[in-house]
Protein backbone atom coordinates (compact mmCIF):
# COMPACT_ATOMS: atom_id res chain seq x y z
CA UNK A 1 0.00 0.00 0.00
CA UNK A 2 2.66 2.80 1.16
CA UNK A 3 4.90 1.60 -1.78
CA UNK A 4 2.08 2.24 -4.17
CA UNK A 5 1.97 5.81 -2.95
CA UNK A 6 5.21 6.42 -2.57
CA UNK A 7 5.48 5.11 -6.85
CA UNK A 8 2.44 7.18 -7.40
CA UNK A 9 4.14 10.69 -5.95
CA UNK A 10 7.31 9.75 -7.59
CA UNK A 11 5.52 9.98 -10.73
CA UNK A 12 3.82 12.62 -10.47
CA UNK A 13 6.97 14.20 -9.47
CA UNK A 14 8.63 12.71 -12.51
CA UNK A 15 6.03 14.37 -14.35
CA UNK A 16 6.80 17.46 -12.88
CA UNK A 17 10.30 17.84 -13.99
CA UNK A 18 9.52 16.94 -17.32
CA UNK A 19 6.62 19.47 -18.09
CA UNK A 20 8.17 22.60 -17.05
CA UNK A 21 11.55 20.98 -18.93
CA UNK A 22 9.70 21.04 -22.09
CA UNK A 23 7.20 24.35 -21.31
CA UNK A 24 10.51 25.91 -20.77
CA UNK A 25 10.95 26.76 -24.28
CA UNK A 26 6.98 27.82 -24.39
CA UNK A 27 8.02 30.09 -21.67
CA UNK A 28 8.83 33.62 -23.37
CA UNK A 29 6.00 32.85 -26.01
CA UNK A 30 3.40 32.31 -23.15
CA UNK A 31 4.85 35.69 -21.27
CA UNK A 32 4.40 37.49 -24.60
CA UNK A 33 1.30 36.62 -24.88
CA UNK A 34 0.42 37.27 -20.74
CA UNK A 35 1.94 41.27 -21.94
CA UNK A 36 -1.29 41.36 -23.87
CA UNK A 37 -3.82 41.11 -21.66
CA UNK A 38 -1.74 42.94 -18.88
CA UNK A 39 -1.83 46.15 -20.95
CA UNK A 40 1.06 47.56 -18.29
CA UNK A 41 0.88 51.53 -18.54
CA UNK A 42 4.80 51.87 -18.99
CA UNK A 43 6.09 51.94 -22.39
CA UNK A 44 10.07 53.15 -21.95
CA UNK A 45 12.06 50.19 -22.71
CA UNK A 46 10.88 46.91 -24.40
CA UNK A 47 13.57 45.08 -21.63
CA UNK A 48 12.17 46.74 -18.87
CA UNK A 49 8.85 46.50 -19.92
CA UNK A 50 8.53 42.95 -20.11
CA UNK A 51 10.19 42.79 -16.93
CA UNK A 52 7.65 44.71 -15.57
CA UNK A 53 4.90 43.16 -16.46
CA UNK A 54 6.17 40.09 -15.53
CA UNK A 55 7.11 40.81 -12.37
CA UNK A 56 3.87 42.60 -11.61
CA UNK A 57 2.12 39.84 -13.43
CA UNK A 58 4.21 37.45 -10.80
CA UNK A 59 3.12 39.88 -7.77
CA UNK A 60 -0.97 39.93 -9.48
CA UNK A 61 -1.03 35.88 -9.29
CA UNK A 62 0.51 35.42 -6.32
CA UNK A 63 -2.93 38.18 -4.67
CA UNK A 64 -5.12 37.03 -7.68
CA UNK A 65 -7.42 34.98 -4.89
CA UNK A 66 -7.59 37.66 -2.52
CA UNK A 67 -7.48 41.21 -4.80
CA UNK A 68 -9.74 39.76 -7.10
CA UNK A 69 -8.38 40.08 -10.44
CA UNK A 70 -7.34 43.87 -11.62
CA UNK A 71 -7.25 42.67 -14.84
CA UNK A 72 -10.17 40.30 -16.49
CA UNK A 73 -9.37 37.22 -18.37
CA UNK A 74 -12.14 35.74 -19.68
CA UNK A 75 -13.18 31.87 -19.64
CA UNK A 76 -12.79 31.69 -23.23
CA UNK A 77 -9.30 32.64 -22.85
CA UNK A 78 -8.48 28.99 -21.54
CA UNK A 79 -4.73 29.29 -22.70
CA UNK A 80 -4.24 33.01 -20.46
CA UNK A 81 -5.89 31.32 -17.55
CA UNK A 82 -3.57 28.33 -18.04
CA UNK A 83 -0.18 30.53 -17.67
CA UNK A 84 -1.95 32.17 -14.68
CA UNK A 85 -2.55 29.19 -12.97
CA UNK A 86 0.85 28.37 -14.35
CA UNK A 87 2.39 31.17 -12.75
CA UNK A 88 0.59 30.96 -9.60
CA UNK A 89 1.80 27.27 -8.71
CA UNK A 90 4.95 28.40 -9.51
CA UNK A 91 4.93 31.41 -7.60
CA UNK A 92 4.06 29.56 -4.79
CA UNK A 93 6.51 26.78 -4.64
CA UNK A 94 8.94 29.55 -5.21
CA UNK A 95 11.08 31.13 -1.99
CA UNK A 96 10.05 34.46 -1.54
CA UNK A 97 11.41 37.76 0.17
CA UNK A 98 8.05 38.43 1.88
CA UNK A 99 5.98 36.67 3.97
CA UNK A 100 2.60 36.95 2.51
CA UNK A 101 -0.40 35.67 4.62
CA UNK A 102 -3.73 36.53 3.35
CA UNK A 103 -5.03 39.50 0.73
CA UNK A 104 -3.06 42.55 2.10
CA UNK A 105 -1.68 40.59 5.50
CA UNK A 106 1.45 40.15 5.76
CA UNK A 107 4.98 41.27 7.03
CA UNK A 108 8.60 41.91 4.82
CA UNK A 109 11.42 40.51 5.83
CA UNK A 110 14.90 41.11 6.30
CA UNK A 111 17.10 41.35 3.00
CA UNK A 112 21.01 40.33 3.66
CA UNK A 113 23.39 40.81 0.80
CA UNK A 114 26.90 40.69 0.53
CA UNK A 115 27.75 42.83 -2.13
CA UNK A 116 30.65 45.16 -1.51
CA UNK A 117 30.49 44.83 2.08
CA UNK A 118 27.28 43.42 4.25
CA UNK A 119 23.88 44.88 3.04
CA UNK A 120 20.67 44.94 5.26
CA UNK A 121 17.47 46.52 4.66
CA UNK A 122 13.50 45.34 4.82
CA UNK A 123 12.27 43.12 1.87
CA UNK A 124 9.51 45.96 2.19
CA UNK A 125 11.90 48.38 -0.22
CA UNK A 126 11.08 46.27 -2.91
CA UNK A 127 7.45 46.71 -2.52
CA UNK A 128 6.63 42.76 -2.94
CA UNK A 129 8.97 42.64 -5.58
CA UNK A 130 7.30 45.73 -7.67
CA UNK A 131 9.93 48.43 -7.57
CA UNK A 132 13.50 48.41 -7.53
CA UNK A 133 14.91 48.91 -4.40
CA UNK A 134 18.34 51.32 -3.52
CA UNK A 135 20.47 50.47 -1.26
CA UNK A 136 23.95 52.54 -0.10
CA UNK A 137 23.97 53.41 -4.48
CA UNK A 138 23.25 49.83 -5.14
CA UNK A 139 19.90 49.14 -7.09
CA UNK A 140 18.22 45.62 -6.92
CA UNK A 141 15.24 44.15 -8.29
CA UNK A 142 13.82 40.70 -7.90
CA UNK A 143 12.87 38.50 -10.79
CA UNK A 144 11.46 35.25 -10.72
CA UNK A 145 12.30 35.33 -6.75
CA UNK A 146 15.65 36.17 -6.94
CA UNK A 147 17.80 39.36 -6.52
CA UNK A 148 19.79 40.82 -9.27
CA UNK A 149 21.74 43.87 -9.61
CA UNK A 150 19.98 46.20 -11.84
CA UNK A 151 20.32 50.57 -12.44
CA UNK A 152 17.49 52.68 -11.16
CA UNK A 153 14.68 52.03 -13.94
CA UNK A 154 15.83 48.22 -12.91
CA UNK A 155 17.06 46.72 -16.68
CA UNK A 156 16.99 43.03 -17.07
CA UNK A 157 19.32 41.73 -19.47
CA UNK A 158 18.75 38.20 -21.19
CA UNK A 159 21.02 35.60 -22.45
CA UNK A 160 19.66 33.71 -25.63
CA UNK A 161 18.19 31.23 -23.10
CA UNK A 162 16.04 34.17 -21.48
CA UNK A 163 18.25 33.81 -18.62
CA UNK A 164 18.96 36.80 -16.61
CA UNK A 165 22.72 37.88 -17.32
CA UNK A 166 22.51 40.66 -14.23
CA UNK A 167 24.90 40.31 -11.52
CA UNK A 168 23.36 38.36 -8.11
CA UNK A 169 24.58 39.59 -5.03
CA UNK A 170 25.33 37.05 -2.44
CA UNK A 171 21.87 36.72 -1.16
CA UNK A 172 22.11 35.38 2.68
CA UNK A 173 18.43 37.01 3.13
CA UNK A 174 16.27 35.47 5.63
CA UNK A 175 13.25 34.57 3.27
CA UNK A 176 10.38 33.14 4.04
CA UNK A 177 11.68 29.31 4.14
CA UNK A 178 14.25 30.83 5.93
CA UNK A 179 11.93 32.17 8.28
CA UNK A 180 9.78 29.34 8.46
CA UNK A 181 12.74 26.66 9.12
CA UNK A 182 13.75 29.50 12.14
CA UNK A 183 10.07 29.46 13.07
CA UNK A 184 10.10 25.52 13.31
CA UNK A 185 13.46 25.30 15.02
CA UNK A 186 12.17 27.28 17.68
CA UNK A 187 8.59 25.25 17.78
CA UNK A 188 10.37 22.51 18.30
CA UNK A 189 12.73 23.40 20.81
CA UNK A 190 9.84 24.53 22.90
CA UNK A 191 7.44 21.99 21.87
CA UNK A 192 10.02 19.12 22.66
CA UNK A 193 12.11 20.68 25.69
CA UNK A 194 8.34 20.97 26.90
CA UNK A 195 7.98 17.24 26.81
CA UNK A 196 11.17 16.82 28.62
CA UNK A 197 10.10 19.08 31.36
CA UNK A 198 6.92 16.73 32.02
CA UNK A 199 9.42 13.91 32.97
CA UNK A 200 11.22 15.54 35.63
CA UNK A 201 8.20 14.62 37.65
CA UNK A 202 7.24 12.10 36.44
CA UNK A 203 8.32 9.42 34.21
CA UNK A 204 4.85 8.90 32.61
CA UNK A 205 4.38 11.29 30.08
CA UNK A 206 1.87 14.02 29.74
CA UNK A 207 0.15 16.50 27.28
CA UNK A 208 2.21 16.98 23.70
CA UNK A 209 4.25 13.52 25.01
CA UNK A 210 1.52 11.45 24.59
CA UNK A 211 1.38 11.82 21.16
CA UNK A 212 4.83 12.58 20.71
CA UNK A 213 6.72 9.95 22.90
CA UNK A 214 5.04 6.85 20.98
CA UNK A 215 7.00 8.46 18.25
CA UNK A 216 10.23 8.77 20.09
CA UNK A 217 10.03 5.50 20.47
CA UNK A 218 8.89 4.11 17.48
CA UNK A 219 12.21 6.28 16.17
CA UNK A 220 14.30 4.61 18.45
CA UNK A 221 12.59 0.77 18.40
CA UNK A 222 12.03 0.61 15.08
CA UNK A 223 14.14 2.89 12.95
CA UNK A 224 17.28 3.29 14.57
CA UNK A 225 17.88 -0.27 16.73
CA UNK A 226 17.11 -2.14 13.81
CA UNK A 227 18.78 -0.72 11.28
CA UNK A 228 22.41 0.65 13.75
CA UNK A 229 22.36 -1.81 16.25
CA UNK A 230 22.05 -2.09 19.89
CA UNK A 231 25.84 -0.69 20.37
CA UNK A 232 26.23 2.07 18.41
CA UNK A 233 22.63 3.59 18.06
CA UNK A 234 22.71 6.11 20.79
CA UNK A 235 24.86 8.39 19.06
CA UNK A 236 22.49 9.13 16.50
CA UNK A 237 19.08 9.51 18.04
CA UNK A 238 19.74 12.80 18.19
CA UNK A 239 20.35 13.63 14.53
CA UNK A 240 17.16 10.67 13.60
CA UNK A 241 14.64 12.05 15.82
CA UNK A 242 15.64 15.85 15.15
CA UNK A 243 15.64 15.36 10.99
CA UNK A 244 12.42 13.25 11.61
CA UNK A 245 10.37 16.06 13.30
CA UNK A 246 11.79 18.82 11.05
CA UNK A 247 10.95 17.06 8.14
CA UNK A 248 7.40 16.11 9.32
CA UNK A 249 6.53 19.38 10.70
CA UNK A 250 7.77 21.54 7.54
CA UNK A 251 6.08 19.09 5.51
CA UNK A 252 3.05 19.40 7.57
CA UNK A 253 3.32 23.11 7.45
CA UNK A 254 3.70 23.31 3.69
CA UNK A 255 -0.53 21.95 3.96
CA UNK A 256 -1.10 24.76 5.56
CA UNK A 257 -2.63 27.98 2.74
CA UNK A 258 0.47 30.00 3.79
CA UNK A 259 2.09 28.45 0.96
CA UNK A 260 5.58 27.27 2.55
CA UNK A 261 7.08 25.01 0.36
CA UNK A 262 9.90 24.48 2.51
CA UNK A 263 10.95 20.62 2.65
CA UNK A 264 10.19 21.20 -1.37
CA UNK A 265 12.69 23.45 -1.61
CA UNK A 266 16.44 22.19 -3.08
CA UNK A 267 18.57 23.52 -1.14
CA UNK A 268 16.96 22.64 2.04
CA UNK A 269 16.82 18.88 0.61
CA UNK A 270 21.02 18.95 -0.09
CA UNK A 271 21.75 20.53 3.41
CA UNK A 272 20.13 17.39 5.20
CA UNK A 273 21.25 15.03 2.75
CA UNK A 274 24.87 16.07 3.07
CA UNK A 275 24.42 16.26 6.94
CA UNK A 276 23.87 12.18 6.72
CA UNK A 277 26.52 12.38 3.81
CA UNK A 278 29.10 13.73 6.58
CA UNK A 279 27.51 11.96 9.56
CA UNK A 280 27.75 8.55 7.74
CA UNK A 281 31.51 9.34 5.83
CA UNK A 282 32.98 9.97 9.67
CA UNK A 283 31.61 7.54 11.39
CA UNK A 284 32.89 4.75 8.79
CA UNK A 285 34.54 2.34 10.52
CA UNK A 286 37.62 0.34 8.96
CA UNK A 287 34.59 -2.35 8.07
CA UNK A 288 32.77 0.11 6.07
CA UNK A 289 36.08 1.26 4.19
CA UNK A 290 36.95 -1.80 3.29
CA UNK A 291 33.39 -3.07 2.06
CA UNK A 292 34.09 0.28 -0.75
CA UNK A 293 37.86 -0.07 -1.63
CA UNK A 294 38.41 -3.92 -0.97
CA UNK A 295 35.27 -5.67 -0.78
CA UNK A 296 36.92 -8.96 1.29
CA UNK A 297 35.39 -12.34 -0.17
CA UNK A 298 35.30 -11.54 -3.37
CA UNK A 299 37.86 -12.13 -6.45
CA UNK A 300 40.95 -9.32 -6.63
CA UNK A 301 40.16 -8.73 -9.60
CA UNK A 302 36.71 -7.66 -9.51
CA UNK A 303 37.93 -5.68 -6.10
CA UNK A 304 38.18 -2.68 -8.25
CA UNK A 305 35.72 -2.73 -10.11
CA UNK A 306 33.35 -2.93 -6.83
CA UNK A 307 34.97 0.08 -5.86
CA UNK A 308 34.46 2.18 -8.49
CA UNK A 309 30.31 0.77 -8.04
CA UNK A 310 30.68 1.71 -4.31
CA UNK A 311 31.97 4.94 -4.93
CA UNK A 312 29.31 6.00 -7.35
CA UNK A 313 26.84 4.48 -4.78
CA UNK A 314 28.48 7.23 -1.81
CA UNK A 315 27.36 9.95 -4.21
CA UNK A 316 24.48 8.67 -5.29
CA UNK A 317 22.87 8.16 -1.74
CA UNK A 318 22.55 11.39 -0.52
CA UNK A 319 21.31 12.81 -4.09
CA UNK A 320 19.14 10.28 -3.76
CA UNK A 321 17.92 11.80 -0.73
CA UNK A 322 17.97 14.83 -1.54
CA UNK A 323 15.48 14.36 -4.94
CA UNK A 324 13.41 11.83 -2.86
CA UNK A 325 11.87 14.40 -0.81
CA UNK A 326 12.72 17.60 -2.86
CA UNK A 327 10.28 15.46 -5.66
CA UNK A 328 7.67 13.90 -3.12
CA UNK A 329 7.00 17.56 -1.78
CA UNK A 330 6.84 19.50 -4.83
CA UNK A 331 5.06 17.33 -6.39
CA UNK A 332 2.23 17.39 -3.77
CA UNK A 333 1.95 20.93 -4.09
CA UNK A 334 1.98 21.42 -7.93
CA UNK A 335 -0.93 18.94 -7.99
CA UNK A 336 -2.97 20.34 -5.33
CA UNK A 337 -3.05 24.03 -6.63
CA UNK A 338 -3.06 22.96 -10.54
CA UNK A 339 -6.27 20.91 -9.78
CA UNK A 340 -7.81 23.59 -7.80
CA UNK A 341 -6.25 25.60 -10.64
CA UNK A 342 -8.41 23.76 -13.17
CA UNK A 343 -11.32 24.95 -10.91
CA UNK A 344 -10.31 28.37 -12.24
CA UNK A 345 -9.37 27.34 -15.94
CA UNK A 346 -13.15 25.11 -16.30
CA UNK A 347 -14.67 28.65 -14.79
CA UNK A 348 -17.77 26.63 -13.76
CA UNK A 349 -19.74 25.67 -10.85
CA UNK A 350 -20.35 22.03 -11.93
CA UNK A 351 -16.20 21.74 -12.47
CA UNK A 352 -15.51 23.06 -8.67
CA UNK A 353 -17.12 20.32 -6.95
CA UNK A 354 -15.38 17.48 -8.00
CA UNK A 355 -12.29 18.80 -8.37
CA UNK A 356 -12.25 19.93 -4.50
CA UNK A 357 -13.23 16.40 -4.05
CA UNK A 358 -10.07 15.70 -5.40
CA UNK A 359 -8.45 18.21 -3.47
CA UNK A 360 -9.61 16.96 -0.39
CA UNK A 361 -8.33 13.35 -1.51
CA UNK A 362 -5.21 14.24 -2.38
CA UNK A 363 -4.79 17.01 0.45
CA UNK A 364 -5.47 13.21 2.81
CA UNK A 365 -2.36 11.88 0.67
CA UNK A 366 -0.65 14.24 0.71
CA UNK A 367 -1.01 14.11 4.64
CA UNK A 368 0.45 10.76 4.71
CA UNK A 369 3.22 11.62 2.37
CA UNK A 370 4.28 14.03 4.50
CA UNK A 371 4.87 11.47 7.43
CA UNK A 372 6.15 8.96 5.07
CA UNK A 373 8.74 11.10 3.59
CA UNK A 374 10.31 12.09 6.93
CA UNK A 375 9.59 8.44 8.03
CA UNK A 376 11.28 7.53 4.92
CA UNK A 377 14.46 10.03 5.01
CA UNK A 378 15.17 9.06 8.63
CA UNK A 379 14.95 5.32 7.94
CA UNK A 380 17.81 5.82 5.28
CA UNK A 381 19.63 7.91 7.48
CA UNK A 382 20.25 5.35 10.00
CA UNK A 383 20.23 2.41 7.24
CA UNK A 384 23.48 4.07 6.15
CA UNK A 385 25.01 4.83 9.46
CA UNK A 386 24.34 1.56 9.96
CA UNK A 387 26.08 0.61 7.46
CA UNK A 388 28.89 2.80 8.36
CA UNK A 389 29.21 1.61 11.95
CA UNK A 390 28.53 -2.44 11.21
CA UNK A 391 31.10 -4.77 12.08
CA UNK A 392 31.73 -8.12 10.01
CA UNK A 393 33.02 -10.95 12.08
CA UNK A 394 34.33 -12.68 8.95
CA UNK A 395 37.91 -11.54 9.99
CA UNK B 1 18.35 19.55 -13.80
CA UNK B 2 19.19 23.31 -14.81
CA UNK B 3 16.00 24.17 -12.67
CA UNK B 4 17.37 22.20 -9.60
CA UNK B 5 20.60 24.33 -10.05
CA UNK B 6 18.84 27.76 -10.76
CA UNK B 7 16.61 26.83 -7.61
CA UNK B 8 19.22 26.21 -5.29
CA UNK B 9 20.02 28.98 -3.44
CA UNK B 10 23.36 29.32 -0.97
CA UNK B 11 21.83 31.44 1.69
CA UNK B 12 18.79 28.74 2.03
CA UNK B 13 21.19 26.51 2.23
CA UNK B 14 23.49 28.38 4.86
CA UNK B 15 20.66 29.16 6.82
CA UNK B 16 18.83 25.66 6.85
CA UNK B 17 22.73 24.10 7.96
CA UNK B 18 23.39 26.09 10.75
CA UNK B 19 19.51 26.30 12.20
CA UNK B 20 19.49 22.83 12.01
CA UNK B 21 23.17 22.54 13.51
CA UNK B 22 21.89 24.12 16.08
CA UNK B 23 18.56 23.07 16.82
CA UNK B 24 20.50 19.29 17.01
CA UNK B 25 22.79 20.34 19.55
CA UNK B 26 19.84 22.16 21.40
CA UNK B 27 17.54 19.61 21.08
CA UNK B 28 20.01 17.13 22.72
CA UNK B 29 20.78 19.28 25.54
CA UNK B 30 17.50 19.63 26.49
CA UNK B 31 14.78 17.39 25.00
CA UNK B 32 16.36 14.38 23.34
CA UNK B 33 18.70 13.39 26.55
CA UNK B 34 15.92 13.69 29.62
CA UNK B 35 13.00 12.18 27.27
CA UNK B 36 15.17 9.11 25.98
CA UNK B 37 16.68 8.73 29.64
CA UNK B 38 13.19 9.04 31.28
CA UNK B 39 11.66 6.52 28.86
CA UNK B 40 14.37 4.43 29.79
CA UNK B 41 14.18 4.74 33.22
CA UNK B 42 10.68 3.95 32.96
CA UNK B 43 11.03 0.93 31.01
CA UNK B 44 14.13 -0.22 33.14
CA UNK B 45 11.65 0.43 36.19
CA UNK B 46 8.69 -1.45 34.21
CA UNK B 47 11.09 -4.30 33.62
CA UNK B 48 12.44 -4.51 36.72
CA UNK B 49 9.23 -4.15 38.52
CA UNK B 50 7.89 -7.30 36.13
CA UNK B 51 11.05 -8.93 36.78
CA UNK B 52 10.59 -8.58 40.57
CA UNK B 53 7.09 -9.63 40.23
CA UNK B 54 8.09 -12.97 38.05
CA UNK B 55 10.20 -13.78 40.85
CA UNK B 56 7.60 -13.71 43.55
CA UNK B 57 5.51 -15.98 41.48
CA UNK B 58 8.00 -18.57 41.31
CA UNK B 59 8.67 -18.38 44.72
CA UNK B 60 5.17 -18.79 45.43
CA UNK B 61 5.63 -21.44 43.63
CA UNK B 62 8.83 -23.41 44.73
CA UNK B 63 6.88 -22.45 48.63
CA UNK B 64 3.59 -24.17 47.23
CA UNK B 65 5.69 -26.93 45.88
CA UNK B 66 7.68 -27.70 48.46
CA UNK B 67 4.37 -27.41 50.65
CA UNK B 68 3.17 -29.91 48.59
CA UNK B 69 6.46 -32.24 48.90
CA UNK B 70 5.36 -31.83 52.52
CA UNK B 71 2.20 -33.26 52.88
CA UNK B 72 2.88 -35.62 50.21
CA UNK B 73 5.54 -36.69 52.75
CA UNK B 74 3.24 -36.71 55.71
CA UNK B 75 1.04 -38.92 53.98
CA UNK B 76 3.04 -41.56 53.23
CA UNK B 77 4.61 -41.18 56.55
CA UNK B 78 0.72 -41.83 57.95
CA UNK B 79 0.15 -44.26 55.32
CA UNK B 80 3.55 -46.42 56.35
CA UNK B 81 2.44 -45.74 60.30
CA UNK B 82 -0.90 -47.48 59.53
CA UNK B 83 0.26 -50.12 57.50
CA UNK B 84 2.96 -51.41 60.46
CA UNK B 85 0.39 -51.47 62.76
CA UNK B 86 -1.79 -53.12 60.73
CA UNK B 87 0.86 -55.53 60.13
CA UNK B 88 2.32 -55.76 63.62
CA UNK B 89 -2.04 -56.36 64.59
CA UNK B 90 -1.47 -58.96 61.97
CA UNK B 91 1.44 -61.14 63.20
CA UNK B 92 0.12 -60.44 66.93
CA UNK B 93 -2.91 -62.02 66.33
CA UNK B 94 -1.60 -64.66 63.85
CA UNK B 95 1.30 -65.35 66.62
CA UNK B 96 -1.74 -65.81 69.34
CA UNK B 97 -3.21 -67.94 67.47
CA UNK B 98 -0.14 -69.84 66.80
CA UNK B 99 0.63 -69.94 70.89
CA UNK B 100 -3.36 -71.17 71.21
CA UNK B 101 -3.62 -73.39 68.16
CA UNK B 102 0.04 -75.40 69.73
CA UNK B 103 -1.31 -74.89 73.08
CA UNK B 104 -4.96 -76.77 72.40
CA UNK B 105 -2.89 -79.36 70.61
CA UNK B 106 -0.78 -80.10 73.39
CA UNK B 107 -3.65 -80.11 75.80
CA UNK B 108 -5.06 -82.29 73.46
CA UNK B 109 -2.59 -84.39 72.94
CA UNK B 110 -2.00 -84.84 76.74
CA UNK B 111 -5.66 -85.43 77.58
CA UNK B 112 -5.55 -88.37 74.77
CA UNK B 113 -2.32 -89.66 76.40
CA UNK B 114 -4.28 -89.49 79.67
CA UNK B 115 -7.01 -91.14 78.33
CA UNK B 116 -5.11 -94.16 76.49
CA UNK B 117 -3.14 -94.08 79.98
CA UNK B 118 -6.87 -94.30 81.62
CA UNK B 119 -7.87 -96.92 79.23
CA UNK B 120 -5.13 -98.99 78.81
CA UNK B 121 -5.52 -99.30 82.79
CA UNK B 122 -9.01 -99.82 82.52
CA UNK B 123 -8.70 -102.41 80.15
CA UNK B 124 -6.38 -104.01 82.25
CA UNK B 125 -8.23 -103.65 85.45
CA UNK B 126 -11.35 -105.04 83.15
CA UNK B 127 -8.88 -107.82 82.24
CA UNK B 128 -7.95 -108.79 86.24
CA UNK B 129 -11.31 -108.31 86.62
CA UNK B 130 -12.45 -110.57 83.67
CA UNK B 131 -10.23 -113.11 85.12
CA UNK B 132 -10.88 -113.18 88.30
CA UNK B 133 -14.89 -113.31 87.83
CA UNK B 134 -13.83 -115.91 84.89
CA UNK B 135 -11.66 -117.76 87.79
CA UNK B 136 -15.31 -117.22 90.00
CA UNK B 137 -17.56 -118.08 87.34
CA UNK B 138 -15.22 -121.33 86.85
CA UNK B 139 -15.24 -122.08 90.14
CA UNK B 140 -18.96 -121.74 90.82
CA UNK B 141 -20.09 -123.16 86.89
CA UNK B 142 -17.41 -126.11 88.13
CA UNK B 143 -19.09 -126.49 91.17
CA UNK B 144 -22.46 -126.30 90.22
CA UNK B 145 -22.94 -127.55 86.91
CA UNK B 146 -20.36 -130.25 86.90
CA UNK B 147 -22.57 -132.21 87.43
CA UNK B 148 -24.48 -131.78 84.38
CA UNK B 149 -22.45 -132.31 81.60
CA UNK B 150 -24.87 -130.35 78.67
CA UNK B 151 -25.02 -127.59 81.70
CA UNK B 152 -21.39 -127.60 81.77
CA UNK B 153 -21.72 -127.18 78.16
CA UNK B 154 -24.47 -124.43 77.55
CA UNK B 155 -22.65 -123.05 80.52
CA UNK B 156 -19.32 -122.64 79.02
CA UNK B 157 -20.42 -121.42 75.89
CA UNK B 158 -23.01 -118.54 77.48
CA UNK B 159 -19.69 -117.79 79.35
CA UNK B 160 -17.59 -117.77 76.04
CA UNK B 161 -20.41 -115.35 74.71
CA UNK B 162 -20.56 -112.77 77.09
CA UNK B 163 -16.95 -112.70 77.43
CA UNK B 164 -16.61 -111.68 73.85
CA UNK B 165 -18.64 -109.36 74.35
CA UNK B 166 -16.87 -107.40 77.09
Amino acid sequence: MISKFTAFTAFVGLMFFSVPAAAQDHGHEDTHQEEVHHDDAHHEDAHAVEMHAEDAHGAHADHSEAHGHDEFIPASDTEGRKSVVKETVEHHLADSYDFHIVGPVGFPLPIILFDNGLKVFSSAKFHHGESVAEVDGEHYIIHHSKIYKTDAEGTITYDEHHHPTNEKPLDFSITKNVFMIIFMAVFMFFLFRGVAKTYENSLVPSKAGRFLEPLIVFIRDEIAIPNIGEKHYKRYMSFLLTIFFFIWFLNLAGMTPLGVNVTGNIAVTVSLALMTFFITQFSGKKDYWMHIFWMPGVPVLLRPVLAVIELIGLVVKPFSLTIRLYANMLAGHVVIMSILGLIYIFASYVAAVPFMGLTLFLSVLELLVAALQAYIFTMLASLYFGAAVEEHDHH
Amino acid sequence: MDKLINDFSIGLFFWQSLVFIILIFLLRRFAWKPILNAVNEREESIEGALKAAEQARQEMESLQASNEAIMKEAREERERILKEARDMKNSIVAEAKETATAEAEKTVAAAKAAIEAEKAAAVAELKNQAAVLSIEVAEKVLGQELSAENKQAAMISKMIDEVKIN
